[in-house]
């Protein structure tokens, strides 16, 4: 090669290599614009970015807030729960955890299913529940294997537990998981093992009872460990709430009584529930734990349906204890006076179709009062049929009596009361034979022991009490405690006395038809009504026959019914009582009362907690003021037959 | 500069023994400071992703680098002219190497790239760029710019780069193929060939591009997709990018101080030792110790320009240009990469990641630099045509 060509070819090569030189450097250049774009123009956003990646927000569950009876006693409680988490976010592979898990503690198929659903539904961040009610030796067996267990951690929680079990189920009611229909964007229903409320008071009040989440901020790295803790907003802890039931004189109650029957005690003066019984119950105790099937099928099939409070979602017909309220009916309607009197031959003859009195050779000629000492049906069918049935319906809804009664018990049955238009929008006539019937307390009329016990209380006091069970919030008494707190009904005091004497008589005269009701002497003074609903129809020819309800089965026998306040001359409780097929309200249900309403009246003034507060209260605005006139003796009145 | 002392010219235009004194008073000692700052960036930068501590990471560094730091002044001795001899040689070793690993290479990350040889795990795709460069140049030291322009003179140097660079596509490794070719093709520029020359085939390349796309791997065009979109797949393959990006943004202007990284140090960052060493950098010491360390890197290939320039035979030249455009690819792949540039290719930073393979092959490379920086006046034989 010519040194000419080398000169060529090196100037070539120097040309071509200043031009490689020039593009390096162009793209070096390039790169520290992209450097300073990252860095310097976007550096903000990438550090919000970074500080998000390390700084991890964690909940803490605050506890729930505890159930307290009306002296304090602990009827709903946090137990300590050990228990396995899962964080999606520090372990790569869920499954593969879980399969390590499962080697050391087995887990079931239906398990792992369900945790790798919570790990889904939830923040990568917030745990999910393995397993839960941990032996020690299953958290030893865990904590040596942890190593292998990235994403597990052991964590102690709180289970619900209720001491008084079956006795306060239907009352306080139980706690489970949340459903898909209870997240309402509360962050604390996303936590592991988070219970809300399913029924009863942990549901009416689960907001108070839950409290709110704190948070806690963690240096997480990678994979989510945690390497230090940055900042921690405690949260707000549940309030107790405490109920009006005395849970000692609630298991009292509840002892005294069997299958199908139910007990409401009210406090008449205030509306405060006393005692509140329904046979048979359940544990809620094991809904906290997790409930097998079987026991589920067990109490949702067994007909004497355990789940169900039957004080506030049994429905029955009033029958006779309804006859206060048409009497009161007829009495605003002037349709009758105090003292007017009926003949009752036995039977009530309308067209063809005869209405038959309880007692087949009748009652002879009464007024009021007799006709409700012996609870005559043939004086009540004259008064429903001159009232009508919208009034009594009116004057029925005014007590209380297939409305909503508001009370702190959800999915509670607020019962029925028809009307005229009613049945007519329903595409049928109102006969007035459907008036008559009504007039007994029997017909469309249906109603829970719960309201039953709200009419006696306000039959009691002339007050609309409401009945309702929270009688404090973190120690704090609630408003509607005090019996002024209740507007009056606007029924005349006489009229409402005349039915006072009324349920006198029924209990304390000779030949009234409650006389098992009766309180022995020491106690006080009861006033009440019995009733007995049929549940089947007695025909004609089973009457001629002169057929006997005893010889019937008992699920066709009729309910027995009694509602009763005390004492009578200054009502404090007011009581109903609902025996499923006790076939007769004055031989099965007033004995109950009796028993029941002498426990509550030596419980209350022995231990004088309620009697101490409306002591506070100025005499004259209390309900019982108004009654205080009525004389101590029983009334003087004539008894007719 | 421009005329070489006397001394210089003595020793090395006639006199083939010229002695190791002399050869050392020749070394271009500012350039070995510069790679031992940028090994030395590289120490403090392990030393914090070993989570403050030398092991395990920095002291392995430093001594990997002491040992190429000796292979290097080493072969910088070695007289210019035996390399040139040696050249065809050392393409066909590398080309053995290459067979040899796709027959039992070790597998990894679905490729097949490492190959066992004793304690040391070998690459050979890395020690290939330097044999092909090597090759390339030997082939072109003695063609005039006549000779360069008849295709038929090229039809061999191209049957000589694509044979190592399908075998390293076959491994399956994109990234180095590619750099392979690049590099290559870098040689064949400064060589002479005509500029029209790589239109054509540039604009081949363009129209084939779509076909080839579809006969790539399934993680190939994952990285190729998720590059486009990388919050496309935030927890798998763009989480790489994703968390680079944000520990690089996150230094902003001075860092978050040495030690202080918290993608780092969390372990957000992946594979911060190795291909993400320079995101590390980035976010303790801010951009100006990110531009502090692209200005070292880019000095180390101004030298390799300015030895290829003043170099006095082309086989120096093309040596000197081909492993400087080798080594400012990586550079630029590896740093274009973690700023979310151009789909991630595992490609390691040199001089400054953990891994003994990269470090040796890359000390290698400036041994043949500096060998051709010493040797730049050497007088080859007469040309025989």
């Amino acid at each position: 090669m010519s040194k000419k060509e080398e000169e060529r070819r090196r100037g070539v090569f120097t040309r071509r290599a200043l031009m490689l030189g020039a593009g390096q450097l162009g793209l070096l250049g390039f790169l520290g614009y992209r450097l300073q774009k990252l860095q310097l123009e976007q550096g903000e956003r990438y550090a919000t970015l970074a500080d998000e990646n390390r700084i991890s927000a964690r909940l803490i569950a605050p506890p729930r807030g505890r159930v307290l009876d009306r002296v304090g006693r602990v009827v709903g409680a946090n137990d300590l729960n050990w228990r396995v988490l899962l964080t999606a976010e520090q372990t790569q592979d869920v499954g593969a955890t879980l399969e390590t898990f499962s080697k050391i503690i087995p887990l079931t198929e239906q398990e792992r299913a369900r945790i790798e659903r919570e790990v889904r539904r939830r923040r990568r961040f917030v745990p999910a529940v393995v397993r839960e009610f941990l032996t020690w030796e299953e958290m030893a067996k865990i904590e040596v294997n942890a190593p292998d267990l990235p994403g597990i951690s052991i964590d102690v929680g709180t289970t619900r537990q209720y001491p008084w079990g079956e006795h306060l189920a239907h009352v306080v009611g139980y706690v489970a998981p949340p459903a898909e229909a209870d997240i309402d964007g509360d962050p604390l229903l996303e936590l592991p093992g988070i219970r809300v409320g399913r029924s009863g008071i942990e549901r009416f009040h689960d907001k108070i009872l839950r409290g709110s989440a704190g948070t806690v901020q963690f240096e997480v790295n990678a994979v989510g460990r945690v390497i230090r803790e940055l900042d921690r907003r405690e949260g707000a802890r549940g309030q107790d709430i405490g109920i009006s039931i005395d849970a000692e004189l609630q298991k009292a109650v509840r002892n005294r009584i069997e299958e199908g029957t139910s007990i409401v005690v009210l406090d008449a003066r205030n509306g405060e529930v006393v005692a509140m019984a329904s046979q048979p119950s359940f544990d809620p105790n094991l809904f906290s734990s997790g409930i097998s099937s079987a026991q589920w099928r067990e109490w949702t099939r067994n007909r004497a349906t355990p789940l169900i409070n039957k004080t506030t979602n049994g429905l029955y017909a009033p029958g006779s204890t309804f006859k206060m309220v048409v009497g009161l009916a007829a009495l605003e309607a002037k349709t009758v006076t105090h003292t007017e009197r009926v003949f009752c031959p036995g039977h009530y003859d309308l067209g063809d179709t005869r209405f038959h009195c309880w007692r087949r050779f009748g009652h002879g000629s009464m007024d009021m009062r007799a006709a409700l000492k012996n609870s005559c049906d043939v004086y009540f069918y004259e008064l429903a049929k001159r009232t009508g049935i919208d009034r009594i319906t009116a004057m029925a809804k005014r007590f209380g009596l297939g409305v909503d009664l508001e009370i702190e018990l959800p999915g509670t049955r607020s019962g029925f009361s028809p009307t005229r238009q009613w049945r007519i929008s329903q595409g049928k006539p109102w006969n007035l034979g459907d008036t008559i019937v009504h007039g007994i307390g029997q017909g469309f009329y249906q109603f829970t022991p719960l309201s039953l016990a709200t009419m006696t209380a306000r039959l009691a006091t002339g007050r609309a009490v409401q009945p309702h069970l929270t009688h404090s919030i973190n120690g704090k008494e609630v408003k509607g405690i005090r019996a002024e707190d209740w507007p009056l009904m606007g029924i005349p005091e006489r009229d409402l006395k005349l039915m006072r004497e009324g349920m006198w008589a029924v209990v304390n005269e000779q030949g009234g038809s409650g006389g098992s009701g009766k309180l022995p002497a020491s106690v006080g003074v009861l006033a009440g009504k019995t009733g007995s609903v049929q549940v089947r129809r007695v025909s004609r020819e089973q009457r001629e026959r002169g057929f006997r309800v005893e010889t019937m089965p008992r699920e066709w026998r009729p309910h027995a019914l009694f509602v009763a306040y005390a004492p009578y001359d200054n009502p404090q409780y007011a009581i109903s009582v609902v025996v499923e097929h006790g076939t007769s309200g004055g031989s099965a249900a007033a004995p109950l009362a009796r028993e029941v309403m002498t426990d509550v009246m030596n419980r209350f003034n022995r231990t004088n907690a309620p009697a101490a507060r409306s002591a506070d209260a100025r005499p004259a605005d209390t309900g019982t003021a108004q009654v205080a006139e009525v004389p101590g003796t029983p009334p003087n009145g004539t008894i007719r037959r | 500069m421009m005329s070489p002392g006397f001394f210089e010219r003595r020793l090395l235009t006639r006199d083939r023994g010229a002695g190791i004194l002399e050869k050392l008073w020749l070394i271009p000692w500012s350039f070995v400071l510069l790679l031992c700052a940028v090994a030395a960036v590289g120490y403090v930068a392990l030393y914090s992703a070993g989570g403050g501590a030398p092991e395990p990471y920095a002291s392995k560094h430093a001594l990997r680098f002491g040992f190429g730091l000796v292979m290097m002044l080493s072969i910088a001795m070695v007289d210019i002219r035996l390399i040139a001899k040696l050249s065809w040689l050392g393409y066909a070793g590398g080309v053995a190497l290459l067979v040899l690993v796709a027959l039992h290479g070790q597998v990894g990350k679905g490729a097949q790239r490492w190959i066992e040889i004793g304690p040391v795990q070998l690459q050979p795709s890395e020690l290939m760029k330097i044999m092909l460069v090597l090759g390339l140049a030997a082939w072109f030291h003695r063609a005039s710019w006549e000779r360069v322009g008849n295709p038929l003179f090229l039809i061999p140097p191209i049957i000589a780069a694509l044979v190592p660079v399908g075998l390293i596509l076959k491994q399956p490794n994109l990234g180095t193929g590619m750099i392979t070719l690049m590099v290559a093709g870098s040689v064949f520029w400064a060589a002479g060939v005509r500029w029209w020359k790589f239109a054509g085939v540039l604009a081949l390349a363009g129209a084939i591009a779509p076909i080839a796309y579809d006969r790539l791997h399934d993680y190939q065009r994952a990285r190729i997709t998720t590059f486009l979109d990388p919050e496309s797949d935030p927890l798998g393959a763009g989480y790489n990018i994703i968390q680079s990006k944000i520990a690089l943004g996150s230094g902003g202007l001075w860092g978050k101080g040495f030690l202080q990284g918290t993608q780092g140090h969390l372990n957000f960052l992946p594979e911060k030792q190795t291909d993400f060493i320079f995101t590390m950098i980035s976010e303790e010491f801010g951009l100006v110790g990110a531009l502090t360390t692209l200005l070292l890197l880019g000095l180390v290939v101004a030298f390799a320009l300015m030895v290829a320039i003043r170099c006095r035979h082309q086989f120096g030249r093309l040596v000197a240009i081909g492993l400087g455009v080798n080594f400012f690819l990586y550079v630029f792949v590896n740093i274009a990469m973690v700023t979310g540039s151009i789909p991630v290719g595992g490609v390691p930073l040199p001089l400054i990641s953990h891994g003994g393979s990269a470090m040796i092959t890359t000390m290698l490379g400036f041994g043949l630099l500096m060998s051709v920086y010493v040797h730049r006046n050497a007088e080859f034989g007469a040309t025989r045509d």
